[in-house]
């Protein structure tokens, strides 16, 4: 994903539609996002990043959330993320 | 994120539960089997319940409750709880015939992820003419309003084929007006009742070649709006699919009658050992039984596949298909330009008539 991503409203509250949920798999290796006829592996990063789009939690406070637990610039985290995010709105896995 | 290839140690993702071959209706390319299970044949609640378990023990996330129409399972619903019980993401593919909003809302409530509905043309009149079935349009238009108004996410599949191919942009402006999420848009796959039907339902190449495009344009159009999968018309493609994502790889089916097939069309291929769920658990079938390992990994493989550098990439396509156009199922796909048969597939192709349907029926 490229750093072109359009911006996300710090106050957007990110979540995952109803139909798309994260879970733990012991049988396929690690976290996969389920959505409609469609398994998305998540790696570690992503897992984290999208645990935190409960809804309730603005982008805003994800990304400085995210900056601290793995003490990184923020800027750099706020591309990443919003790439990522932007990403999985395209495929209606999540809702900005 | 990337979308899962290669499970390691061949675990399986997805379930297909073809809960009954009984249909309303009788869509010429349907991809149940020429010899239907009969009614008397089907599983019980209880037997479904003990194979869902057995999947997600297994490594299954998602369970396809499929037929046939499942709808026209009186246990539909406790079949779904039990499918959601066992934490299986559960999608519903219906022709939305045989379900009425009442279950649907007790599906709902039972745990049900997803609704995929099948619309077989954005015209009334040529819709319920490809199903067999007066008004089946009308009803699945309603169904779809029911299932957005709880808020369950939609897809809307549309098989297409030369009666429908010319209206794609029609069909994707349908799917958003009824609040589909996703539009699965699938050129006929000539298995079973189609391979029967093919030349009634094979377009032309220049059909063929704008409704690539048209699906591309249409993807650009509608970016964030609506996601628009499509499979690639086979006897026009120059690569085989890499069907199923492999042989006994990620996916497992389970007919009515409970046995367990690699893909849908498996039985086409004579001599295979297919287990039954009543005779085996489902990890012992996935691993052990004769028919999954028939054509696991490149062993069986002939050239020119087995020293193709895109063996691991498409598994020299599907193996039905194989056996279907050449009588041999470890010949190279003839949909592969490769194929010493390839031509075969395009002289198929070319074998277009509009002569009446033979529609499936029981």
């Amino acid at each position: 994903m490229s750093g072109t991503a359009a911006a996300i409203a710090p106050d957007a509250r990110p979540r995952l539609p109803r139909g798309v949920r994260l879970m733990h798999s012991e049988a396929q290796g690690g976290w996969v996002l389920l959505a409609p006829e469609r398994v998305f592996k998540a790696d570690a990063i992503a897992a984290e990043i999208v645990k935190r789009c409960t809804g309730e939690a603005t982008f805003q406070a994800i990304v400085d959330d995210l900056a601290k637990t793995f003490n990184a610039p923020r800027e750099r985290v706020l591309a990443d993320v919003t790439a990522m995010l932007r990403g999985l709105a395209d495929k209606k896995l999540l809702e900005l | 994120m990337a979308e899962t290839g290669q499970a390691p140690l061949f675990t399986p993702l997805g379930l297909l539960a073809e809960l009954t071959h009984r249909c309303p209706l009788g869509c010429p390319y349907c991809s149940n089997p020429l010899a239907l299970d009969p009614r008397d044949s089907e599983l019980d609640t209880a037997t479904w319940e003990r194979v869902f378990s057995e999947a997600a023990a297994l490594g299954v996330l998602q369970v396809h409750l499929s037929g046939g129409e499942p709808g026209a399972r009186r246990d539909l619903v406790e079949i779904t709880a039990a499918a959601h019980s066992a934490e299986l993401y559960t999608n519903l593919i219906t022709s939305a015939v045989g379900i009425s909003a009442q279950t649907l809302d007790r599906l709902a409530a039972a745990g049900l992820d997803h609704v995929q509905i099948s619309i077989q043309d954005s015209e009334r009149g040529s819709a319920d003419r490809i199903a067999g079935y007066d008004g089946a349009f009308a009803r699945k238009r309603a169904l779809a309003g029911e299932v957005v108004r709880l808020k369950i996410p939609l897809t809307v599949n549309v098989v297409v084929h030369r009666a429908n191919i010319d209206r794609i942009g029609d069909m994707v402006a349908l799917a958003l007006t009824l609040g589909a999420n996703r539009i699965e848009i699938a050129h006929v796959q000539y298995y079973g009742w189609a391979l029967r039907n093919r030349a009634a339902l094979m377009p032309n190449a220049a059909q063929v070649a704008r409704a690539v495009e048209t699906v591309d344009e249409l993807r650009r159009r509608h970016r964030g709006e609506i996601v628009i999968d499509a499979v690639v018309p086979d006897y026009y493609a120059r690569l085989p699919k890499p069907c199923v994502g492999g042989w006994g790889r990620r996916s497992l089916n389970v007919t009515p009658a409970g046995r367990v097939l690699p893909c849908h069309a498996a039985e086409s291929i004579p001599g295979l050992e297919f287990w039954s769920v009543g005779q085996h658990s489902l990890a012992d079938i996935w691993n052990h039984s004769p028919a999954f390992n028939a054509f696991r990994g490149t062993a069986w493989m002939q050239e020119p596949c087995r020293s193709c550098a895109r063996r691991d990439i498409d598994f020299g396509g599907c193996r039905c298909q194989a056996f279907a156009l050449t009588g041999d199922a470890r010949a190279t796909d003839p949909v592969c330009h490769l194929a010493p048969r390839h031509d075969d597939v395009v002289a198929l192709a070319a074998v277009q008539a509009d002569e009446p349907y033979a529609y499936r029926r029981m």
